[in-house]
């Protein structure tokens, strides 16, 4: 029952994406006629400053992220393999054991 | 706790629930089959018990070598985070059901037992013992996943664990000779014991860039060991920084660096258990931060969101384990399409996706937005803006991009089965708590430590800006889709420093130092093989003083000087 469930949501994924884009710009428009009652920040009175600053955070985020990988810490897969060496019996000996369980 | 659950046997004075577990633990093995899966199951559930029915007040304390050692220091504090370990030991258990292992299940009974010994320690040496126990029975759950990588990896985990408790020992000593008691409160900044205990702690806690033990050990665990990892640890630590070290602000400033470091990194992430792990880190920042502003605004949104934090990573854990465990990959670049396969374990994974990423009616929800909200009384502008947009990045790694590439996107394939029923009824609790508090938060708002917490998250202004932010970032994540598609890399971390840079560090030290030492010898030796050669040249063997000579010669001499003698007697 699940899987239709989820199987007729992928299926019509392009009316959900219609109907949750529908939706996030009520959001905005509520947010827009309804005060939040909240002036801690100055932010907090603009109606659909959540919306702008999720989009940006998130570009910012993988802005930052896709920087910092390609930049500097991205390496290949096997970058540490060399340090496995002294254990590798391990691996042959667990992979022998599965052998014969399965 | 309810009155009348109150547990008063002249045993369970001394017989602690984290006794109780350890206990548990060390018997475990004595049984065989059935039984002992019915006894892994009764000693967490005997724990929880114990634990509902522990009354505030001091138990078991022990005189011991002329120190008051407290077993049991039950205040709001500590209860609040014995109700999630004992919950959470429960549910690690009935996951592991399947696994035939002794040592794990035994080491898993022992790391909850220990953890919640921590957490009930009224003084620092019963702190101190529960804390190296704790870190001597969880690196079972690391090594008995058998690979190559684990090994090593559970060695560097006992590595910085070592550190850690070097590092708090050092400080309890120095403590004890400053101030001449060991009781666990909180602690006088600026002295070296407070330094050294914080850093004891931090490690723990995984605060950069102490952090990447975190990162390093735990994807490299066992399917169910990785579970009881990823509640314990850094929960013991949140709690012991929240009894020891509230209000300093050095945290505040750490725990929202912690919370951007763990969102960046895991948008690099590829393998699942590393993208979690990197928000272990992120989300224990939102705690380590609560922690330093110290408020009880604060301090009760900490609590609250380890006790959240605790089921919905667990759940997460065990999700992104029954996907392992199923279909023997962990890399979202081999994976891909499951949801049809394996549609609770997506239904799970989604429910905690949602808490962990504060959706209103999950438990993140009513957690997170309190530490928030406690920055937003303090108008702390900046905190509380790096602090949304690690919320951001949360929805976007854990809520998006791992399920996405996981269960859907493009079908890889792979038709496993459903994961086995133990797992889908221990994620099930998990999922139920964290939707449970979610819609009734009173019931975790009323085992904070500061009372009343008179908080309500369910007002527009929350709900409004919480929607609006995680719609966006999802808006963002499908434009960028093909941007984020996960590679297969890896992504180098604080811990290159000692993996890498160090061994090369030692071995450049001792290559040069070798030739340099071997030069100082020589260049010392010079004078006495001088010495030595010159003395060779005149008295050696073939020195003209050790010459041998002909007697013949010997008589000519003496002839010769005779003959002289002779000549000179005449003149």
């Amino acid at each position: 029952m699940l899987v239709k469930l989820l199987d007729l949501l992928v299926h019509n994924a392009s009316r959900l994406k219609g109907a949750l884009l529908v939706a996030m710009a009520a959001l905005i428009i509520a947010d827009l006629l309804i005060p939040t009652g909240y002036d801690r920040f100055v932010w907090e009175s603009w109606g659909g400053f959540g919306a702008l600053f999720g989009a940006l955070a998130c570009l910012t985020l993988i802005g930052l992220a896709k920087g910092l990988g390609f930049g500097l810490v991205y390496r290949r897969d096997d970058y540490y393999e060399e340090e496995l060496e002294p254990y590798r019996a391990l691996d042959e000996s667990s992979d022998q054991r599965n052998r014969t369980d399965t | 706790m309810p009155e009348w659950f109150v547990i008063n046997w002249p045993f369970v004075e001394w017989l602690s629930p984290s006794l109780l577990l350890i206990l548990g633990g060390l018997l475990l093995p004595i049984f065989r089959g059935v039984v002992q899966k019915v006894f892994l199951l009764v000693v967490p559930t005997l724990a929880l018990l114990a634990v509902l029915g522990t009354a505030a007040g001091t138990h078991a304390s022990v005189q011991f070598l002329n120190m008051e050692l407290i077993l049991g220091r039950a205040d709001s504090l500590s209860l609040v985070f014995a109700h999630v370990f004992a919950i959470m030991a429960l549910v690690g258990a009935i996951y592991a059901l399947h696994v035939h292992d002794a040592i794990q299940h035994m080491a898993g009974l022992i790391y909850a037992g220990s953890a919640m010994g921590v957490v009930f320690a009224g003084d620092l040496i019963t702190l101190y013992v529960f804390w190296e126990l704790m870190m001597l029975s969880s690196v079972w759950l690391i090594w008995r996943n058998r690979r190559a990588a684990s090994l090593a990896a559970g060695f560097r985990y006992l590595m910085v664990h070592a550190v850690s408790g070097v590092l708090l020992l050092a400080g309890i000593v120095v403590y004890y000779a400053q101030v001449g008691s060991l009781s666990f409160n909180v602690i006088e900044t600026g002295t070296p014991a407070f330094w050294l205990i914080l850093l004891g702690f931090m490690i723990n806690a995984a605060v950069p860039p102490l952090h990447a033990w975190l990162t390093d050990a735990y994807p490299e665990a066992t399917v169910t060991g990785a579970v009881f990892l990823c509640a314990f640890t850094t929960k013991t630590a949140v709690y012991t920084l929240m009894r020891g070290f509230p209000e300093t602000e050095i945290l505040i400033w750490l725990g929202a660096l912690m919370t951007l470091w763990g969102v960046t990194y895991a948008v690099l992430a590829n393998n699942i258990r590393r993208l979690l792990a990197y928000h272990i880190v992120s989300q224990v920042g939102f705690m380590v931060a609560g922690i330093g502003l110290g408020t009880a605004m604060a301090l009760n949104g900490s609590a609250a969101h380890a006790f959240t934090h605790i089921l919905y990573k667990a759940l997460l854990f065990m999700s992104a384990g029954a996907i392992i465990h199923m279909t023997g990959r962990a890399k979202l670049t081999e994976l891909g399409g499951l949801y049809r396969a394996m549609p609770l374990t997506f239904l799970f994974y989604m429910i905690a996706a949602f808490s962990i990423s504060a959706f209103p009616l999950t438990s993140g929800f009513v957690s997170k937005s309190m530490i928030l909200e406690a920055y937003a009384d303090h108008q702390a502008a900046l905190v509380w803006l790096m602090l949304s947009l690690a919320s951001a990045g949360t929805f976007l790694s854990v809520g998006l991009k791992l399920p996405w590439f996981a269960f859907l996107g493009r079908d890889t394939g792979l038709r496993p089965r459903e994961a086995p029923t133990n797992m889908l009824l221990a994620m099930g609790i998990a999922a139920f708590f964290c939707i449970f508090i979610g819609v009734y938060p009173q019931w975790l708002y009323q085992l904070l430590p500061h009372q009343p917490v008179g908080y309500n998250a369910y007002t527009p202004g929350h709900v409004f800006w919480d929607l609006q932010l995680l719609s966006f970032v999802g808006l963002v994540f499908f434009l960028l889709l093909n941007f984020l598609a996960p590679k297969d890399r890896i992504t180098l971390d604080t811990d290159w420093f000692y993996r890498v840079a160090a061994p090369r560090a030692v071995r450049f030290i001792h290559q040069r130092g070798t030739v340099a030492w071997r030069s100082l010898l020589a260049a010392l030796r010079w004078p006495l093989r001088r010495i030595v050669s010159q003395a060779m040249r005149y008295h050696g063997p073939r020195g003209i003083l050790a010459r041998t000579w002909p007697t013949g010669s010997m008589v000519l001499w003496v002839a010769v000087l005779l003959t002289i003698s002779l000549l000179l007697y005449y003149i």
